[in-house]
């Protein structure tokens, strides 16, 4: 596969911020899935995490939320589920400020939300299945759905065969990896990742964001965070740049085609990462 | 349908692997139980006979000789009449020689009386409902007359004489003795409640973690509430269960044999409630508590 030189891909990027991929502006007219309006973060002791950030993600992309660390990425993440309420400012989701959704229909938001922690948040006391299977639980999933959807989604992220393992007994990465199938089991609208690669070696890396591309292939807009800026660069895909708090980059990087299929990008990756097959 | 074979098999899941803290739940649980079982009974039994003292203080009315049988008839009505009279009851002249005899040690000392005459007068004991209308009684049966002194509403009656002075002192006494008792188990009770709160607390403390994940993936309080909820029923029927076992082992083995030889036990029996329903009152008390005290002490993290 031909590859073009540095020069003209960021030129290529440069012109496609300015234009936005046709599937995406046909959806203009419902809003967008998470729009920030001002938002400012400030921690009790006066820490700012986060300072007047706007932002907007339309439904189906795929979005990097980059910066070095302490930059209010997590933080960020935190106010989309309501983990965390903005002390000034707005945070909309599906075009519906979340500070005015009772306590009582939050759970209604998360569980339309998929998120992977960065500290994985498992369940100590349930083993890798019964991990998954709550997050079909919560929405009243039945027996048989959960007992079809479970294993395809550990089959997905390479658990399969450690099904009766405990959270404890995990290594960090598998753990990572669980956490990542008990945020997409349901299917959820919206895919939220904060460092989901943060403990994988390079090849599971790559398996793992092919995953979340496919995941977003079927409609699911993704937001992933991540310190991996070699990732970030072969992917083309958004990119939002924080540090101090601050939006000080968002770019729609150019030269990716929407109908690359998973296994084309997965190929792509390997190739441009120097990793053999 | 579902729901509840779901929520049932979470709230046994934390049992079933043997989890420390609701290990420790169930032991507070069966002790607190134990403890009420054995001081309630006592607590009862020293309040029942401070209540039987109580019963024994009464007011005499004693007749002369010669009252008629008329007179004698329309005293009892009267005296039945006045208010906070519970009982009445005619002692005769014979009765009242025979109530000596049997109260002295050598009965033959009665025949010995000079003359062969019966000296005891006749008389009407009466009960009052309550030791403190006492003086009320006494005093309706002499109003005070025109000079002021008392004066007996029938001829037939010679005296009236009733055991205020001691009335008083026990009065004060057994009610101290109540209020006492009162306290105590209010102090037990509250102590009991503040110890099986404090194991749930810290028994839901050390899940607090897991409970802020489920509020993040999605669980409504109710759906993370309920399991905890039959968790504490469960831990609170089983500590319950054995305490209760332990006591009636202690009942049969211990207490029932001695029952006939110590009359503050056998005390028991006329005034306390009985024993079974006791126990099921307890057993009922723990598993409400626990399963309440878990659903409550959960409240404060689901905040997220
Ligand atoms: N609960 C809190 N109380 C006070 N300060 C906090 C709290 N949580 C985070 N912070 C601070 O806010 C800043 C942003 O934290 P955040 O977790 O969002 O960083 P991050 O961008 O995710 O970093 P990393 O890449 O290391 O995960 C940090 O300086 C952190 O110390
Ligand atoms: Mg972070």
């Amino acid at each position: 596969m031909a590859r073009s030189d540095t020069s003209t891909r960021r030129r290529l990027r440069g012109r496609a911020a300015e234009r936005r991929p046709e599937h995406l502006t046909e959806r203009r007219a419902k809003p967008p899935i998470i729009e920030l309006r001002h938002a400012t973060k400030i921690f009790p002791g006066g820490h700012v995490a986060l300072e007047r950030v706007s932002l907007r993600v339309d439904r189906g992309e795929f979005v990097f939320l980059v910066g070095p660390t302490g930059c209010g990425k997590s933080t960020l993440i935190k106010m989309l589920i309501r983990e965390l309420a903005p002390t000034e400012g707005e945070v909309l989701i599906a075009g519906r400020d979340i500070a005015t959704i009772s306590n009582k229909k939050i759970p209604q938001l998360r569980r339309r939300i998929g998120t992977v922690f960065q500290d994985f948040k498992l369940l100590d006391s349930r083993n890798v299945y019964d991990n998954v299977a709550y997050a079909l639980q919560v929405i009243g999933a039945s027996r048989s759905e959960i007992r079809s959807k479970v294993p395809d989604a550990l089959r997905l992220v390479g658990l399969g065969d450690k099904i009766n393992n405990f959270p404890d007994q995990l290594s960090g990465g598998e753990q990572q990896r669980l956490s990542i199938a008990r945020a997409f089991v349901n299917h959820p609208p919206l895919l939220l990742a904060d460092e989901p690669t943060g403990n994988l070696d390079p090849e599971t890396s790559i398996g793992i964001m092919q995953l979340l591309y496919r995941i977003n292939r079927t409609g699911t807009t993704v937001l992933v965070v991540t310190h991996d800026r070699e990732m970030v660069d072969k992917m083309r895909r958004r990119v939002i740049g924080l540090a101090d708090g601050r939006v000080v980059r968002d770019q729609s990087a150019g030269m990716y085609s929407d109908d690359e299929n998973t296994t084309e990008f997965g190929l792509r990756l390997r190739d441009e990462m120097g990793l053999e097959e | 349908m579902s729901r509840v074979i779901f929520f049932i098999g979470e709230g046994l899941r934390a049992l079933r692997r043997g989890a420390a803290p609701s290990l420790a739940a169930i032991v507070t649980v069966a002790i607190t139980i134990l403890l009420l079982g054995v001081l309630i009974p006592i607590l009862q039994t020293t309040g029942g006979k401070a209540n039987e003292v109580r019963d024994q203080v009464d007011v005499r009315v004693f007749l002369y000789d010669d009252a008629t049988q008329s007179e004698t008839d329309t005293l009892e009505t009267n005296i039945q009449q006045i208010p906070h009279v519970e009982s009445v009851d005619y002692v005769s002249k014979q009765q009242a020689l025979q109530n000596l005899r049997d109260r002295l040690d050598d009965p033959a000392l009665v025949d010995q009386l000079p003359g062969h005459r019966n000296p005891l007068p006749a008389s009407f004991e009466i009960q009052p409902d309550d030791i403190d209308n006492l003086g009320t009684i006494t005093s309706a049966l002499q109003p005070p007359g025109q000079n002021g002194d008392p004066e007996p509403i029938s001829p037939a009656i010679e005296e009236v004489l009733d055991s205020r002075d001691d009335a008083t002192a026990i009065a004060s006494v057994s009610s101290t003795v109540k209020i006492f008792m009162l306290v105590i188990a209010a102090l037990l009770i509250t102590a009991s409640l503040l110890l099986v709160g404090n194991t749930i607390r810290l028994s839901i403390y050390a899940r607090r973690t897991e409970v802020e994940v489920m509020r993040l993936v999605g669980a409504t309080n109710w759906f993370i509430r309920w399991p905890f909820m039959v968790e504490g029923l469960v831990c609170g029927l089983i500590g319950g269960m054995v305490a209760i076992g332990a006591l009636l082992l202690g009942k049969v083995t211990i207490v029932d044999p001695l029952a006939d030889s110590i009359t503050l036990l056998s005390a028991q029996k006329t005034t306390t409630i009985a024993f079974p329903a006791l126990m099921l009152i307890l057993l009922a008390a723990a598993t409400v508590v626990s399963a309440l005290g878990s659903g409550f002490t959960l409240r404060r993290f689901l905040k997220v």
